[in-house]
């Protein structure tokens, strides 16, 4: 019984993970139906920036707001290459985040390095005994910080004009700019809001996984199945999709074998999308493809 | 008219390039992952050389002749590394082959370096590279075998018989735990656990609980790289397992000690010499190229040491050895060179090969048993 605690709770830890990074997922296709597969190098952006803007010297507080910025402008750079592109079906979109993805790598690689770097968690190094296993001060940060980030887009998308403009458009593009919505900027907020929780993400993630220019490639791609098993289009969702994600995957590297961990977290993956398309929640309006 | 012309200096060119090429120089070829997954090796890797290449040049080159590096990079891609040697041998006419970096990429491009006749010295780790000899494949790294053997020593010497193993699933990790598990029998020692963990996982609580309330375990022992093993040594701490922790040759760097913080503290691990070079005893042969490497790499390029440049430091001067032996630059003259080296000094170690040994480094020299204490390196006596 202590022993199966002590896996959920190794389970609820790496699920938050998956759901901070599953989060950006949802906000850009909710507007745009376009999955990005730039999320995961978001992701190391603003782990990777925080990380130099510290070592450079800056304070604490000051690298983490400069390392959201440099992100959302990546995130608005990105928007850019879309708004431009003169195929705009949602399959060349999508090639096109993958290609923004190996540039940003590329990048990351020139700019900062190819070492493994990481920093100081901001709260201490502490953590909880309980029943023989842990938790550290570090992963209840980023469980906290991933349910006020859902809660505000929660409250974002219903509550405010800005919101609702956002889901009008994700509902029907051409009914949302005939009712007078700039859809242009509407994208370009969704894409630098979604690039803002991504560098959240990662600046949260870096003390305890530490990060490197390629980081991203595995937590997007365990994001990825997060949202997908939530249901692409509900920030909720991603949560959830990532806590089965996690909490099957430490079950069965526990009771069965560490071997299959990842093969059997994927083929929960493909299960969700044979049987139930619209995520745990069954929500299939949101096909869109 | 101007076509003519412009033929005609692009023919000149040619020929004077050719001329001054097959005049003036030796071109030795080497191919390493600078960029892609297998960067940190290559990266290190192709600094040394280029910087080395250009010390022996401005020193007067190699008998009176300057070395002309050829280098390639293939993003750790055998593919594209059996192109790159077709190029070297083919059309750059090189007379020895430095790399690759990785182990996948050697065994790719061994038969054809063997069809040509052009000696290789591979900078990858896995024993599979010089077992079975091959006539033109050498290499000087300390194998992962090497490893397992120095840590199981160390365990028979502490009686501590049962050992679980937590390895990372990326070649490294999964190399280095075949071979520690085919080594542990003869050493009277029992894999009691085997985990294994994803290469960018970033919590292994999981395995280490199963690790922890397995009661028969004395010690653990994580052969990886990269992120993985500094996370295994974070949770180590925080669940409080009290079994000694052994760590691998694949974090042999200060940047293990920087990312693992504190946890990495009474971590026991095996290292290249290179990594402690400054530590070693005066008496060791190893430790004036060692710490000469050492620093002369950190002057040019203002970085902590990785061990892995001082694979392609020593692929270099074994080769200028062997050269200055045979006095020849022809490959077969090199091969021979390469393969009746005795008592070469290398970053690595001391290297004696022999025509039944193509690694021929010596284990005591090779690898030495380390403590972190204080975050900082201690050598076990």
């Amino acid at each position: 019984m202590i022993e199966l605690f002590g896996f959920l709770l190794s389970g609820v830890t790496v699920g938050f993970i998956y759901a901070l990074v599953g989060i950006g997922f949802t906000v850009i296709y909710n507007s745009s139906g376009i999955i990005n597969f730039s999320q995961g190098e978001f992701v190391m952006a603003g782990g990777m920036s925080a990380v130099f803007l510290l070592k450079a010297g800056l304070p604490l507080g000051v690298s983490f707001i400069l390392a959201i910025l440099i992100t959302s402008m990546i995130g608005i750079v990105l928007y850019k290459l879309i708004s431009f592109s003169k195929d705009s079906s949602q399959i060349s979109l999508i090639i096109l985040t993958l290609g923004f993805a190996i540039f940003l790598r590329g990048l990351a690689e020139v700019v900062f390095d190819k070492e493994l770097h990481t920093m100081p968690s901001f709260i201490g190094d502490g953590s909880f005994d309980m029943y023989g296993t842990t938790l550290t001060y570090q992963s209840i940060v980023i469980m906290v910080v991933s349910i006020l980030i859902v809660t505000f887009l929660y409250f974002f998308f219903k509550k405010t004009k800005t919101g609702q403009a956002m889901m009008a458009a994700s509902i029907n593009v051409d009914a949302a700019r005939l009712m007078g919505i700039n859809i242009k900027k509407i994208l370009m907020i969704n894409f630098a809001l979604s690039a803002v929780i991504a560098s959240i993400g990662g600046i949260l993630l870096t003390p305890i996984t530490s990060t490197n220019y390629e980081v991203g490639i595995m937590l997007g791609l365990k994001g990825f199945a997060a949202a997908i098993i939530g249901g692409l289009s509900n920030p909720f969702g991603a949560v959830a999709g990532g806590l089965v994600l996690g909490i099957l995957e430490s079950l069965i590297a526990g009771y069965i074998s560490s071997e299959y961990k990842d093969a059997v977290a994927f083929v929960a993956l493909l299960a969700i999308l044979f049987f139930m398309p619209g995520g745990i929640f069954g929500n299939t309006k949101a096909q869109r493809v | 008219m101007f076509k003519n012309v412009g033929l005609k200096i692009l023919a000149f060119m040619f020929v004077s390039g050719f001329m001054l090429l097959s005049a003036g120089t030796i071109k030795i070829g080497a191919i390493v992952s600078a960029t892609g997954p297998a960067s940190f090796l290559g990266d290190p890797e192709l600094k040394t050389l280029q910087h080395y290449v250009k010390k022996i040049n401005d020193e007067g080159g190699v008998n009176g002749q300057k070395i002309e590096l050829v280098a390639y990079d293939t993003g750790a891609s055998p593919k594209k590394a059996v192109t790159f040697v077709k190029r070297l041998i083919n059309q750059d006419k090189v007379v020895a082959i430095i790399g690759p970096s990785t182990t996948g990429e050697t065994m790719a491009v061994i038969r054809f370096v063997q069809r040509a006749k052009i000696p290789l010295i591979s900078m990858a780790g896995a024993v599979v590279i010089i077992n079975p000899v091959k006539k033109y494949v050498f290499k000087m790294v300390a194998t992962d075998r090497m490893a397992c053997q120095r840590i199981m020593q160390d365990l028979k010497k502490r009686k501590l018989t049962n050992l679980a193993l937590i390895s990372g699933s990326g070649g490294f990790g999964k190399s280095m735990r075949k071979q520690c598990k085919s080594v542990a029998p003869s050493y009277g020692i029992d894999i009691v656990a085997d985990e294994t963990y994803g290469k960018k996982d970033s919590d292994m609580t999981t395995q280490l609980l199963k690790i922890k309330n397995n009661k028969k375990v004395q010690a653990v022992l994580n052969p990886g790289f990269g992120q993985g093993p500094a996370i295994v040594t974070k949770n180590y701490r925080q669940l409080k397992i009290k079994q000694p922790l052994y760590q691998s040759h694949g974090v042999a760097s200060k940047k293990f000690i920087e990312i693992a913080g504190k946890a990495a503290n009474g971590v026991r691990l095996v290292a290249p010499p290179v990594v402690v070079a400054d530590k070693l005893a005066d008496s060791n042969p190893v430790k004036k190229v060692a710490l000469a490497y050492k620093n002369e790499y950190e002057k040019a390029f203002h970085t902590q040491v990785a061990s892995f440049g001082g694979h392609a430091y020593d692929s270099l001067y074994a080769i200028v050895a062997a050269i200055k032996a045979e006095h020849s630059t022809n490959p077969q003259k090199i091969r021979d060179g390469i393969e009746n080296l005795k008592n070469f000094q290398g970053v690595d170690g001391v290297v004696n090969m022999s025509p039944t040994d193509h690694l021929g480094l010596d284990t005591k020299t090779g690898m030495v048993l380390l403590d972190i204490k204080n975050g900082d390196w201690s050598i076990v006596k």
